[in-house]
């Protein structure tokens, strides 16, 4: 995606949440080893329950395989192993959230698997706050911001940094803590 | 046979611009240090490409200039020349010269030949060994100003007046190609003093090459981005003109030699160029008086400058924009006939009145009504056949569209190698996907050139051998099966199997004792590099083509094999799936997976005899099939699949063909065949190594479809390792 077009993907996103709520942002929020972490709901397709998917030989591990969503082949990444966090067995409300995600091969569609779906917020700018600079070891690039609601905080995710790239960013629960350790 | 070819210029065009899009993206990616040999094959074959094509269609301009460009680039490939980052610059102005070019001829203006005069003269330097005049030619295309007056070719035309006294002893035009180091300014050294200093030695001609100054943001106002080619005529001898370089000599590139004329060739040429494309340029008839007076014009480029290059102030001239600014994009159209869309119509229509039926009946459905039930679902399955095989129709085209590029490329080749050539043209109307028709395009084109320049013999050289005097070459379409066969027959001289055979022994293709069958002989000319043509023609013979044949055929599921007799002539037999869509495929399990085979590339079935199975050191299993021994894959080892066993008593083996290499695939279980849908993998995720798509089975889930020719490759298996490997299995079988 080149500047352009970033600059016009994120004035569609002011105008339709402008048009409901002036100056904010909508979030979806959703739990992963008792963090809340948030997602631009613009972004979010749709939420599925988890249901077996095909694996990809030779895939990287967080990368769970592909399923077949209405006719289109859709990849499904774990997002707890992509964090370096403890894996989990899936249960019943183990859910994939299916996200349009901006590369810069065009748009992709794919699934994130997560521990369960939480809530919605609406968050104005002003709330945002950017993430601390952690030294070099700690990659916050996929970290939009981090926003306190109700004294908890969350952790808004930028999902084109997080899923756009090819590589995997050096994400790990030493982040997190860190992250965690500086808000207080 | 009369053919309105601009029909298919559009296509020409489309192809054209992609095959420059990958020279210009390949030559920034060349290291010079390093040459990628895959790089500088793809960069080769757009141009042999671009060449091809443009002369089918007539447009010898720009045929005859990628011909030259493409020499230096064979030399490249084939290690003759080593790849210096002035060749590199040059081909890159090719590019943009060629994209004029072709922009021009697309909107049908005539094209300007200045600029690739220029480069042709430049490219046959470096070919004869001469030192490169290195122009510095203008992109016409160049929109804003900055960067067009950076680009510009600045000259200053120094002529000393006091030393005209010497003009009567022996005057040397000397041609001084001087790169210095970036640090060249920070170093304390002044260009400009040292071309004060020549030009007091005779009469001076500089030009300044601006090509690397980067971007205005990207630029250093002290590093020196700015190279010269000074032309200096006078009496003095090398080594005093080597005396003035003398403090940058160690750091910087500087090369003397003596021309033969006065320089006139070069010169004049960009002189044409430089006024055509308005590009600014200030001609400073006396410069050591007017350079210190040269003003610091606030334009970037005296601001680049800055240094010596001051000496020319630009005159700030916006080149007219090209007429590629107006340039259509034309989004790619099909047209079908309307026959196809009023049948399609009426399926819909019969799908319609099935599904209220069915919808009825689901109403107030009992077990009474099963039968019509099963009778509503048969005819919804009927329909669906129908209307998909109907929608599929619609991409088909009549080969007629690829055919019809021939007869005026056969014409215009038969009279430039002076041979009697008929083309026949059969099957016209078998019709196939309009993808693989676009990309079948090229390899035909390759093969019927092959069969102009190698496959027939001249007039005199066929009344010999007892022949009538016009060769004849048939195009032949027609289905078969779930195919599409293309034929192309010559009757000319065949294969020839001695000079085969010899040149693969020296390119080491294969060993000196090795003894080949006949078929194996004639597949070795679809071996990389190889070609057999003593001389190298505008026509054919660099090797490129039969190795890029086979691939982009195999690319599209395809295969193609030759049969020559020798003195009688060739056939080449192309076999491709009528659509890419849709792929007839074997449905396999491996642990607790299920994979699809392409049903094509499939030889046999079988269950193993272990006593056929070797083990060869190094890890891998061969089986012996009757005559040949196959490698054996285990499937669940490249993959990562956990198998159902690893006892290959226990599983089946899958016998599968790419290009006359067999590999055999351990399976756990054989299920259905079935017609897939191939869905891509690279929407939503990444090429994955071993699969080349993905489908949907009944049952909604997800089935990967393998792709054999990546397989082999993973699996370290290689095509010309196959007689290799016979050596070694017969070797380890009579241990």
């Amino acid at each position: 995606m080149n500047a352009a077009e970033e600059r016009a993907y994120d004035n569609s996103e002011m105008d339709v949440s402008g048009r409901e709520n002036e100056q904010t942002d909508q979030y979806l929020t959703f739990i992963m080893a008792s963090e809340e972490y948030g997602v631009d709901i613009l972004s979010v397709q749709e939420i599925r329950g988890w249901e077996s998917v095909t694996p990809i030989p030779n895939a990287p591990p967080h990368v769970k395989g592909v399923i077949n969503l209405r006719g289109t082949i859709v990849p499904i990444i774990d997002l707890r192993q992509r964090f370096g966090l403890e894996k989990v067995e899936y249960g019943p409300l183990t859910v994939v959230i299916v996200l349009k995600v901006a590369t810069r091969k065009g748009a992709r569609v794919m699934g994130i698997v997560v521990d369960a779906v939480s809530d919605v917020y609406s968050l104005a700018g002003d709330d945002m706050k950017s993430a601390p600079d952690l030294g070099d070891h700690v990659n916050t690039q996929y970290i939009k911001g981090l926003v306190n609601v109700n004294n908890k905080m969350v952790i808004l995710l930028d999902i084109n940094e997080l899923l756009g790239a090819d590589t995997i960013p050096d994400v790990s629960i030493n982040a997190i803590k860190e992250l965690k350790e500086s808000q207080h | 046979m009369s053919i309105d070819l601009s029909q298919f210029h559009q296509v020409f065009f489309e192809e054209s611009f992609e095959g420059l899009q990958v020279m210009e993206s390949s030559l920034l990616e060349l290291d010079c240090e390093n040459v990628d040999s895959e790089t500088i094959n793809s960069i080769f074959r757009a141009a042999h490409s671009i060449k091809g094509s443009s002369s089918t269609f007539g447009f010898a301009e720009v045929a005859e200039f990628t011909h030259v460009l493409e020499t230096l680039l064979d030399q490249v490939r084939e290690g003759a020349r080593r790849l210096l980052p002035e060749h590199v610059d040059l081909l890159l102005q090719s590019v943009d010269c060629l994209r004029g070019m072709l922009t021009a001829l697309q909107a049908h203006e005539t094209v300007d030949t200045a600029q690739s005069c220029v480069l042709t003269q430049a490219f046959n330097d470096i070919l004869e060994g001469r030192q490169p005049t290195t122009p510095s030619v203008p992109r016409s295309d160049d929109i804003d100003a900055e960067q067009s007056v950076a680009d510009a070719t600045h000259r200053t035309d120094v002529s000393a007046g006091e030393q005209d006294a010497a003009a009567d002893a022996e005057l040397i035009t000397w041609h001084i190609r001087f790169v210095p180091d970036i640090n060249l300014l920070r170093t304390g050294n002044e260009p400009l003093r040292m071309f004060r200093e020549l030009a007091e030695m005779g009469e001076l001609e500089v030009q300044v090459d601006a090509g690397k100054v980067p971007d205005l943001t990207g630029l250093h106002p002290e590093e020196c981005h700015l190279s010269w080619d000074l032309y200096l005529t006078t009496t003095r001898s090398q080594a005093e003109i080597e005396e003035i370089f003398e403090w940058v000599v160690d750091d910087s590139d500087i090369n003397i030699t003596a021309t033969a004329g006065v320089f006139s060739g070069g010169v004049a040429a960009t002189a044409g160029t430089t006024q055509e494309t308005a590009i600014a340029e200030a001609v400073v008839p006396s410069a050591v008086a007017s350079v210190s007076e040269a003003p610091a014009t606030p334009s970037p480029a005296t601001a680049v400058a800055g240094t010596g290059d001051s000496a020319a102030k630009p005159q700030a001239s916006k080149p007219a924009p090209a007429a590629g600014a107006a340039k259509s994009s034309e989004s790619t159209s099909i047209r079908v006939a309307i026959e196809k869309i009023d049948n399609l119509v009426n399926l819909v229509g019969e799908l319609v009145i099935t599904q209220s039926m069915l919808g009825q009946l689901g109403s107030e459905f009992d077990v009474s009504k099963l039968q019509k039930l099963q009778e509503g679902l048969a005819q919804l399955e009927h329909n669906t056949r129908e209307l998909q095989e109907s929608v599929m129709r619609i991409r088909m085209l009549p080969i007629s569209f690829t055919f019809s590029r021939f007869p005026r490329m056969v014409r215009d080749l038969s009279k430039q190698l002076g041979k009697k050539i008929e083309l026949k043209l059969l099957g016209e109307q078998t019709e196939l996907d309009k993808t693989v028709m676009e990309k079948i395009g090229d390899p035909l084109v390759h093969l019927v050139r092959n069969a102009l320049d190698h496959g027939l013999e001249t007039p005199t050289d066929r009344r010999a051998a007892g022949k009538p005097e016009t060769g004849t070459i048939t195009l032949n379409a027609f289905h078969q099966g779930g195919n599409i066969i293309i034929e192309i027959m010559d009757d000319g001289k065949g294969l020839n199997r001695d000079k085969i055979l010899a040149k693969a022994r020296n390119n080491g293709v294969i060993g000196a004792e090795e003894v080949l069958s006949d078929e194996q002989i004639q597949e070795l000319i679809f071996q990389p590099g190889f070609s057999t043509a003593e001389q190298v023609t505008d026509v054919s013979g660099r090797g490129v083509g039969m190795d890029v044949v086979r691939r982009n055929i195999q690319e599209l599921n395809g295969s193609i094999e030759v049969k020559s007799i020798e003195g009688e002539g060739s056939t080449f037999t192309i076999r491709l799936p009528l659509t890419l869509a849709i792929l007839d495929g074997q449905l396999i399990d491996v642990g607790r997976q299920t994979f699809i085979i392409p049903l094509v590339s499939i030889v046999e079935s079988l269950q193993p005899d272990m006593s056929l199975i070797n083990h060869v050191a190094g890890g891998c299993d061969v089986f012996r099939l009757r005559d040949e021994y196959i490698p054996i894959i285990k499937l669940w080892e490249i993959f990562g699949v956990e198998p159902r066993t690893t006892n290959l008593a226990e599983s089946l083996l899958v016998v599968v063909e790419v290009g006359n290499a067999k590999v055999a695939l351990v399976v756990d279980d054989l299920l259905g065949q079935q017609q897939v849908v191939i869905k891509s993998m690279e929407t939503n995720y990444k090429k994955v190594d071993g699969i080349s798509g993905a489908t949907i089975l009944g049952d909604g889930t997800v089935s990967l479809i393998l792709d054999i020719t990546d397989l082999i490759h993973m699996a370290g298996v290689h095509q010309q390792s196959k007689n290799g490997l016979k050596l070694v299995a017969s070797k380890t079988r009579a241990a």
